[in-house]
């Protein structure tokens, strides 16, 4: 348990997203060296005006996506609790996808594996990326003992709804 | 293919009348000669259409849609794109802006932007994903307001997908119709709704999941976008209140905002600004679009005799044109009338011109109640409303007025027997397009005389002339936004943005090539195809490039009274702005300024136009 606490993780305030998708951007730069929205770990969503919905793996404490996975290619990272991939071991078969509460991986045409957020070993582009532009919606923390964490990872069209009857009954 | 970074050099093509879909590459000399976006516009308008220009009627199958990109599409942070063809309105060329999702998905897909041609029989919308392009049948959609159509087409291709469409108002061919996107986003200037009701094109929806092409210099593209991100986020007023504070400001402070069709500029509502909307109305607050480290919007909400409505801010113009222009200054009131233009897909600059020019013919006693078939009054909101919802389904008076305002004008001239200065005198427009809601009188917001007058955009507030023309007075700094595709709010100084553009694209584009040729070209392009105009209007630049009537009366009120144009300043304005861009005395691009600018084959052409004028 005491590794847990210095494991890092990103705690989202949807009241202070923008929608902007800067996260996006961010994350594509970084992992793949070009602008490729629908390759970053990390994807906004937007069913109703002003509600958007950030959208990312949560590492889930009993991570039910590498139980899943029948070619071992995914674990976990000892340090930042972050599922990894191995590239040459992934037969994009989605049953991580499938076993994901929140549907999460992501399958995407011209990567040969799947897509899951590394919490870039500790410090997330993403996050710094929202800070810079001042937004602050993705704040980094130590990760909470707290189960729950696993109840951020949900479809993102049910969240949207959850957000959108704030805003619209 | 070109080998132009962050361009594809490539466009998608559909023909609706055939259904035919298929790619057409755009080569690397056309991008370096016209950038993209507005620019690109005009060359492939004028290559395609230019010796028939005239006869092609902008909402007839001849005519094109065009939905462009520009080379800072994606990379720039904030982004825009240009939808753009013959105009309805000017029967120019207008580059209309749109902050869209569309935009980048575009270039996720492979393409730099969409052509469409023809006209389809049936009610369509397209479809595309990647490399799949599908025209499929939007019976179904057809009639369908904006927000029901989004549910609609999130319910049929899932998820959020970026998409544009049109309202009623498009359908209706309405010439004040936008083409809108993401609820509250409209493309306003220039008509373009009306073109895609015209080819039944409903909307266009499109997913991209590629990445966008490389750029030319990474780690300086990766350096100038921090650099700019940290400037834009910086700007901490703008980002809290918007645009939505000059509904206060340009009115009280700047004496330049529309009030009961600009008969004022000036007023001290203090219900009437950005404050009490934040207080009473904004639920979400900033909010953004793709990219954008600004996020100026805001969603509002606010009920009105039981009914929700939500719309963004109101932003200024909208408050303006939908508000003060109307006599109106409750904000609940004006959000409904914002949210109700959105959802019909009605542009709020140009229906609210045309409003405020119905009620004050009505208050002159020129239109009556059995004209319009009730009471027309300031500020009065229950028959603002209808008669905003008359326009868009062309019901009455509202067909008269879905022209916009100068065709308005003149029909209602016709109608009661008026000579036609007689109505145009209150009509608030410049060759064809209702003036954005900055006026010139008090020259303390726009203070240029000829900022409307010589704008090949013409009422375009986003794009107007001035002088020097080698200085960001002039028309070439928004022919740079439009056409290298930026939003005007993310902008900052224009050295940083060329060296953006280079970075990106590795052009080497020079300050000197921007306003010596790069800029002049594409103003002399569209100036001379606005001044072909047709079928149903021709401009004469002795008569036209000119303000409108009103802005010769003096401002009756506020801080700059007695305040207004003079039309002595205003022809040595044109005369000097002519000769700096090398056009003659009427603003005809002459025949050595065509061939330096790499333009030789629009110089019969400019003779032509010349020898109507009488003077070549």
């Amino acid at each position: 348990m005491s590794s847990l606490r210095t494991q890092v993780w990103m705690l989202v305030d949807y009241s202070l997203c923008t929608g902007c998708r800067l996260c996006e951007i961010a994350c594509s730069l970084k992992h793949e060296g070009l602008v490729w929205p629908a390759a970053s770990r990390i994807a906004v969503y937007e069913h109703y005006p002003g509600a958007p919905v950030p959208h990312y793996c949560v590492q889930c404490p009993d991570y039910p996506c590498v139980g899943a996975c029948p070619t071992r290619a995914l674990r976990v990272d000892e340090g930042t609790g972050a599922v990894l991939v191995e590239p040459s071991l992934c037969v994009l078969c989605a049953r991580c996808v499938e076993a994901c509460p929140g549907r999460v991986p992501k399958i995407v045409r011209g990567k040969p594996h799947v897509l899951i957020c590394d919490l870039c070993g500790g410090d997330p582009a993403c996050a710094k990326e929202c800070a810079r532009a001042g937004y602050n919606a993705l704040k980094v923390v130590s990760r909470p003992a707290n189960t729950a964490v696993k109840h951020y990872s949900r479809p993102p069209d049910l969240v949207a709804e959850e957000l959108g009857r704030r805003h619209f009954s | 293919m070109v080998n132009t970074c962050g361009l594809w050099g490539r466009l998608l093509s559909v023909d609706l009348s055939s259904g035919r879909v298929s790619t057409e590459s755009v080569d690397a000399t056309a991008y370096r000669m016209y950038v993209g976006g507005r620019g690109l516009a005009a060359y492939l308008l004028w290559r395609e259409l230019g010796r028939k220009w005239r006869e092609v009627d902008p909402l007839g199958p001849e005519n094109l849609l065009l939905i462009l990109t520009g080379p800072l599409t994606g990379y720039y942070p904030g982004v825009k794109l240009v939808v753009s063809g013959k105009s309805p309105q000017s029967c120019g060329v207008i580059g209309s802006a749109i902050s869209s999702h569309v935009a980048y998905a575009i270039k996720a897909a492979g393409y730099d932007g969409i052509v469409v041609r023809g006209a389809s029989r049936d009610p369509v919308y397209l479809y595309v994903r990647d490399d799949s392009v599908e025209v499929r049948d939007a019976s179904r959609l057809w009639g369908l307001g904006g927000f029901k159509l989004l549910e609609a087409l999130r319910r049929e291709v899932g998820g959020d997908a970026p998409s544009l469409y049109v309202g009623p108002a498009g359908e209706n061919r309405v010439r004040t119709a936008a083409v809108m996107s993401r609820w509250f986003h409209a493309a306003g200037y220039g008509g373009y709704g009306a073109v895609m009701g015209s080819k039944k094109l409903k909307a266009i929806v499109v997913e991209g999941t590629g990445p966008l092409p490389p750029v030319a210099d990474r780690d300086e593209f990766l350096k100038l976008r921090h650099e700019v991100i940290d400037r834009v986020a910086s700007r901490t007023t703008f980002r809290m209140w918007g645009t939505t504070s000059g509904i206060w400001r340009v009115g009280h402070d700047t004496s330049s905002e529309p009030v009961r069709n600009w008969q004022e500029e000036w007023h001290d509502r203090e219900e009437f600004s950005h404050v009490v909307l934040q207080r009473r109305h904004w639920v979400k607050n900033p909010w953004a679009d793709w990219g954008c480290p600004l996020a100026c919007m805001k969603v509002s909400r606010a009920v009105v005799d039981g009914v929700s409505y939500a719309t963004d801010g109101p932003d200024y113009e909208m408050g303006a044109y939908l508000g003060s222009n109307l006599g109106l200054f409750e904000v609940d009131k004006v959000v409904a009338l914002t949210s109700l233009a959105d959802d019909l897909g009605l542009c709020g600059i140009q229906t609210g011109n045309v409003l405020g020019l119905a009620v004050e013919l009505y208050e002159r006693g020129i239109l009556t109640r059995e004209d319009v078939g009730y009471e027309l009054a300031w500020g009065d909101f229950e028959s603002l409303k209808r008669l905003l919802e008359d326009v868009a389904y062309r019901r009455g008076l509202g067909s008269v007025l879905a022209e916009g305002t100068y065709r308005a004008a003149l029909e209602i001239a016709r109608r009661k027997g008026l000579p036609t200065e007689d109505v145009l005198r209150y009509a608030v427009q410049v060759k064809g397009v209702g003036l954005g809601a900055h006026g010139i009188r008090s020259r303390r917001d726009y203070p240029q005389p000829i900022a409307y007058a010589a704008s090949v955009q013409c009422g375009d507030h986003t794009s107007v002339a001035g002088l020097p023309v080698d200085s960001e007075e002039s028309e070439v700094s928004s022919v740079f936004a439009d056409s290298a595709v930026v939003c005007m709010f993310t902008a900052v100084e224009e050295n940083t943005m060329l060296r953006f553009l280079n970075a990106v694209t590795g052009w080497g584009v020079t300050r000197e090539e921007l306003y010596g040729t790069i800029g002049p070209r594409i103003l002399a392009l569209q100036r001379i195809l606005l001044l072909l105009g047709g079928p149903d209007v021709r401009w004469d630049p002795r008569v036209h490039d000119d303000n409108p009537p009103r802005f010769y009366e003096p401002l009756p009120s506020g801080p700059y009274a007695g305040s207004s144009a003079s039309r002595e300043e205003v022809s040595r304005s044109l005369a000097e702005y002519y000769g700096q861009l090398g056009w003659d005395e009427l603003g005809v691009p002459t025949e050595e300024t065509l061939r330096r600018l790499g333009l030789e084959d629009a110089v019969e052409v400019a003779r032509e136009i010349r020898r109507e004028l009488g003077t070549g």
